[in-house]
């Protein structure tokens, strides 16, 4: 078993190192994921006990030692497989998107690096190791956005997604220091034992004293907000569909987004401590559920309008994690990396019809020529908007009736963005499939190669809510066995309480196709707000105003004062100092014989003066 | 005996003074020529008179001569010679009198114990040559041998036998060319026409 | 006053200087430095005889010899090496012989 866990971590690695090094490696890059996703499916249908395995040490201080491990229990293998699996479909498919690349063996090297990183990160067994994998995702998806280099748009979008997850990360950091400084270890089981005793010290701050439970989770959270681009941080998500589709189908829906939410359940004992830093999660997730849905419904861009629904439905579940529900957050995040690797392949498979055209008011009525990948945002649209019996219906519901229980601001908002969830989902399909448009372009399906994976990610966006409520009882404590926190069912619900979200979200799809279809009600009459929900709420000019420009400015003068000032003494004093000395040593040597004899005669005089003072 | 060293002594250093201070060039060897005859009479107030008469004969009558050989020889220019002194005179000047102060004080510090009496009565011819001969032989050899290096050296530099253009006197072919020289017979009492 | 070795060694001394002087303070032509130079040997000379005559030692007068014969050597040699520097150049000029510059 040992074997098994070692190979399930280093063949993504391998395939990545062979695909930096050979120029013709897809072939063996997706085969080395594909025996590691059939190895952590193996690993997840036997599980019955953790796993653990010690590599060899990071650092081993006398006050301080951490080893490289792998450690997987119930919520590791979980997400194991929803990584390996998603990361198979998207090698498979980008065997066929990016065949006319030719940056080819590099897209795969990142890709596997990238499932190596993430891979590092849920197996490990304490902070540290975590770390790494969490700063290697981040730097996999700076090279992955910015993989069309030659494009100017790509590179700042990668620089931006870069230098957002920095601020998260730099909280994060300031909050696994502190997490040192209390409990004197970084291993994950020994802070979680003694949590509850070393929590509840306090801290001084700012002449305030402050629970040290509360700043340390608030501060995990504040790098989960990098990352997984919630409220504040979220500015580099849309700006990351710059990187190629397969691209944003495994980093931006399934995987990286969703580090943050796995470090919130793995913490889970530490956030059980603290309701400050709960309640600051719900509020946060609730929000950026509310925002990203009101700005997908404006957005012309097909990717974009799927990058604001993960922002959308990541606030879902960070909602989740904040109303205690960690075992139904990681739910919904398995089956929403199906459904939304699922859209966002199949708008791929759209935009590779449209031969690269991407603006949704520009294309229309080809439901009828591609009618695979029709079918497949069909699937994809109704789990998302949670119409049973797909995936969605389950793992959303649940967090609803969760939110019903437990708080009324969060269950209202969730309501609110099931209805624009669903109206955004069937805009997109009416405008991309059904507007009447005629396009002049010639439409054809996509190969085979793109379509096959897609079939698996629809298996699993239909089967595995299903799987996954009844088979797995994902909701109870048998499934999880201690690696998170399962906080007690409540009682059954109002049937009504139940209903609700399925009428919110069917009262979202008639409203799309009132407008959209049948040209019933007009579009949003006001200009003001079309044209704030269409520019996301002015966050980028905002942030541009209140952060870039001072920095821009700051950065400007230190730059100017390293020039002027230490340039001009450092080096370029020593140059100009040297130049003076030759100059004047050149004015020594005039040629003029006197001239030498009378430096002999001085010196001369200086010798008999020295002589006679002895 | 005081008042012809000092007078001889100022007399001379006067002149050397000049030397360095006039502007012809031709004036400047002549004062040169009188600051060695000044020295010269020092020389006899020593009893060196060997020594003066030396003095007389190679430093003036052939050194001087010399001299003014190649001051009249050479095209001096002399507009540019009456700019002044150079810049640096004042820094020469200190320098000077510094290195003449260093030199009075090494002078007046040694004190050596010496009769302050000069022998006039010694023969100096006589005891030069006793010791010139004898003692100093090979190196008045060596000075003949040096003299002569000094010869073929200013010989070597300044001949110019190959070079074009200069004019030598070949007195054979002069007095053969029968168009500059002619045999005229002449009448008695009545003398020859010039044509 | 009785003149002793002082007062001959005071006068070979001025006699030194103002040849000393007369090669940096020249800024007319090299005959300068050569009638300088002159002028520190006759120096030289003043002293050793008097020196000699103080001391009674004739070997003094012996030297001021042999440095009569190498200063007229000396003379000779330089002003034919100053003909031949005339002949190349066209002028003496002090000012312009700073060949030694590069």
């Amino acid at each position: 078993m040992m074997d098994i866990l070692k190979l399930i971590v280093f063949l993504p690695l391998f395939g990545s190192l062979f695909a930096a090094l050979f120029r013709k490696s897809q072939l063996v890059t997706t085969a080395g994921i594909g025996i590691s996703a059939v190895l952590s499916w193996y690993v997840f249908l036997t599980f019955s006990e953790n796993y653990h395995l010690s590599l060899f040490p990071l650092f081993s201080l006398s006050v301080l030692k951490v080893n490289w491990a792998i450690s997987v229990d119930a919520l590791s293998s979980l997400m194991l497989i929803v990584i390996t699996t998603v990361s198979l479909v998207v090698h498979l498919y980008s065997i066929g998107y990016m065949e006319h690349d030719k940056g080819k063996s590099r897209f795969f090297s990142y890709l596997s690096l990238f499932t190596f990183c993430m891979i590092v990160l849920v197996v490990s067994d304490n902070f540290v190791q975590l770390f790494f994998g969490w700063e290697g995702v981040g730097l996999c998806s700076y090279l992955l956005i910015g993989f069309w280099f030659q494009k100017y748009s790509a590179n700042n979008a990668a620089i931006k997604a870069f230098v957002v997850n920095r601020v998260g990360d730099f909280a994060l950091l300031i909050g696994i220091f502190l997490i040192y400084y209390t409990f004197h270890s970084l291993k994950f089981t020994e802070v979680f034992d003694t949590a509850d005793l070393l929590g509840a010290q306090n801290i001084r701050a700012f002449c305030c004293e402050f629970k040290i439970i509360h700043i340390i989770c608030i501060l995990l959270f504040i790098g989960c907000m990098g990352k997984s681009a919630q409220l504040g941080l979220h500015v580099w998500l849309p700006d990351a569909m710059e990187g190629p589709t397969p691209v944003s189908a495994l980093i931006h829906a399934a995987t990286m987004v969703t580090a943050g939410i796995f470090l919130i359940a793995k913490c889970s004992p530490l956030f059980e401590l603290s309701n400050v830093a709960r309640e600051l999660i719900v509020i946060v997730g609730a929000l950026t559920a509310f925002f990203a849905a009101t700005v997908a419904i404006t957005q012309n861009d097909i990717k974009k309008i799927i990058a604001y629904s993960t922002c959308s439905q990541l606030g879902y579940m960070f909602m989740a994690c904040g109303l205690s529900a960690y075992n139904v957050a990681i739910f919904h995040l398995m089956t929403h990396a199906f459904f939304k690797a699922l859209l966002f392949l199949g708008a791929g498979n759209v935009i590779h019809a449209m031969h690269h055209e991407q603006n949704i008011q520009k294309m229309g009525n080809c439901w009828k020529k591609i009618p695979c990948t029709y079918t497949l945002m069909w699937i994809g649209s109704l789990a998302l908007s949670g119409i049973f019996p797909f995936a969605g219906f389950y793992s959303k519901d649940l967090i609803i009736e969760h939110a019903y229980s437990a708080d009324s601001f969060a269950f209202v908002v969730s309501l609110i963005v099931a209805f624009f969830t669903a109206f955004y989902s069937w805009r997109l399909l009416l405008l991309v499939f059904h507007s009447q448009k005629q396009s002049k372009i010639n439409i054809h399906e996509a190969p085979k190669i793109m379509l096959i994976p897609l079939l698996m990610l629809a298996f699993g966006s239909v089967f595995s809510g299903i799987w996954g409520a009844n088979i797995l009882n994902i909701t109870s404590n048998a499934f999880w066995k201690s690696s998170l926190v399962v906080v007690g069912e409540h009682g059954a619900h109002n049937f009504f309480i139940k209903l609700l979200p399925t009428l919110a979200s069917l009262s979202g799809i008639a409203l799309a196709y009132l407008i959209y279809h049948y040209q019933k009600f007009k579009q949003i009459k006001s200009k003001f707000l079309l044209k704030f929900l269409q520019n996301k709420w002015y966050f980028d000019e905002v942030y541009d105003f209140v952060v870039i420009a001072p920095i821009r400015l700051i950065s400007r003068l230190l730059w100017k004062f390293d020039v002027k000032a230490i340039d001009s003494f450092g080096p370029g004093g020593i140059v100009r100092l040297v130049n003076e000395c030759s100059k004047s040593s050149i004015k020594l040597q005039t040629g003029y014989i006197f001239d030498y004899a009378l430096i002999m005669f001085v010196t001369l005089i200086i010798g008999a003066l020295y002589i006679i003072w002895n | 005996m005081a008042f012809f060293f000092y007078f001889f002594a100022i007399l001379s250093i006067l002149s050397a003074v000049c030397v360095i201070s006039v502007r012809n060039p031709v004036h400047a060897v002549l004062f040169l020529i009188f600051t060695f005859v000044n020295s010269a009479v020092l020389f006899i107030l020593l009893g060196a008179e060997f020594i003066a008469m030396m003095v007389l004969i190679v430093y003036i009558g052939a050194v001087a001569v010399l001299f003014l050989f190649v001051v009249m020889m050479l095209d001096i220019d002399y507009i540019r010679l009456r700019q002044g002194f150079a810049k640096h005179f004042t820094l020469g000047a200190i320098l000077c009198v510094v290195f003449f102060l260093v030199i009075s004080f090494v002078i007046r510090s040694s004190a050596p114990n010496i009769s302050n009496v000069i022998n006039y009565n010694t023969n100096n011819v006589k005891a030069i040559g006793n010791l010139l001969y004898t003692d100093y032989m090979y190196a008045f050899h060596l000075s003949g041998i040096l003299l002569l290096v000094a010869i073929v050296g200013a010989i070597a530099l300044t001949l110019q036998d190959k070079k074009k253009g200069v004019k030598k006197q070949n007195v054979l072919k002069q007095l053969t060319q029968s168009s500059s020289v002619k045999l005229v017979k002449a009448k008695f009492g009545k003398g020859v026409e010039w044509k | 006053m009785e003149i002793g070795l002082n007062h001959f060694l005071i006068v070979s001394a001025i006699l030194f200087t103002i040849g000393v002087c007369g090669i940096f303070i020249n800024r007319k032509s090299i005959i300068n430095i050569l009638l300088s130079i002159e002028i520190l040997l006759l120096a030289i000379n003043i002293n050793l005889v008097a020196f000699s005559a103080f001391m009674n030692d004739i070997v003094g007068q012996i030297f001021v010899m042999f440095v009569l014969t190498v200063a007229a050597a000396e003379s000779g040699v330089g002003l034919a090496i100053l003909v031949v520097y005339y002949r190349s150049r066209g002028n003496i000029d002090v000012e312009q012989a700073n060949l030694m510059k590069e």
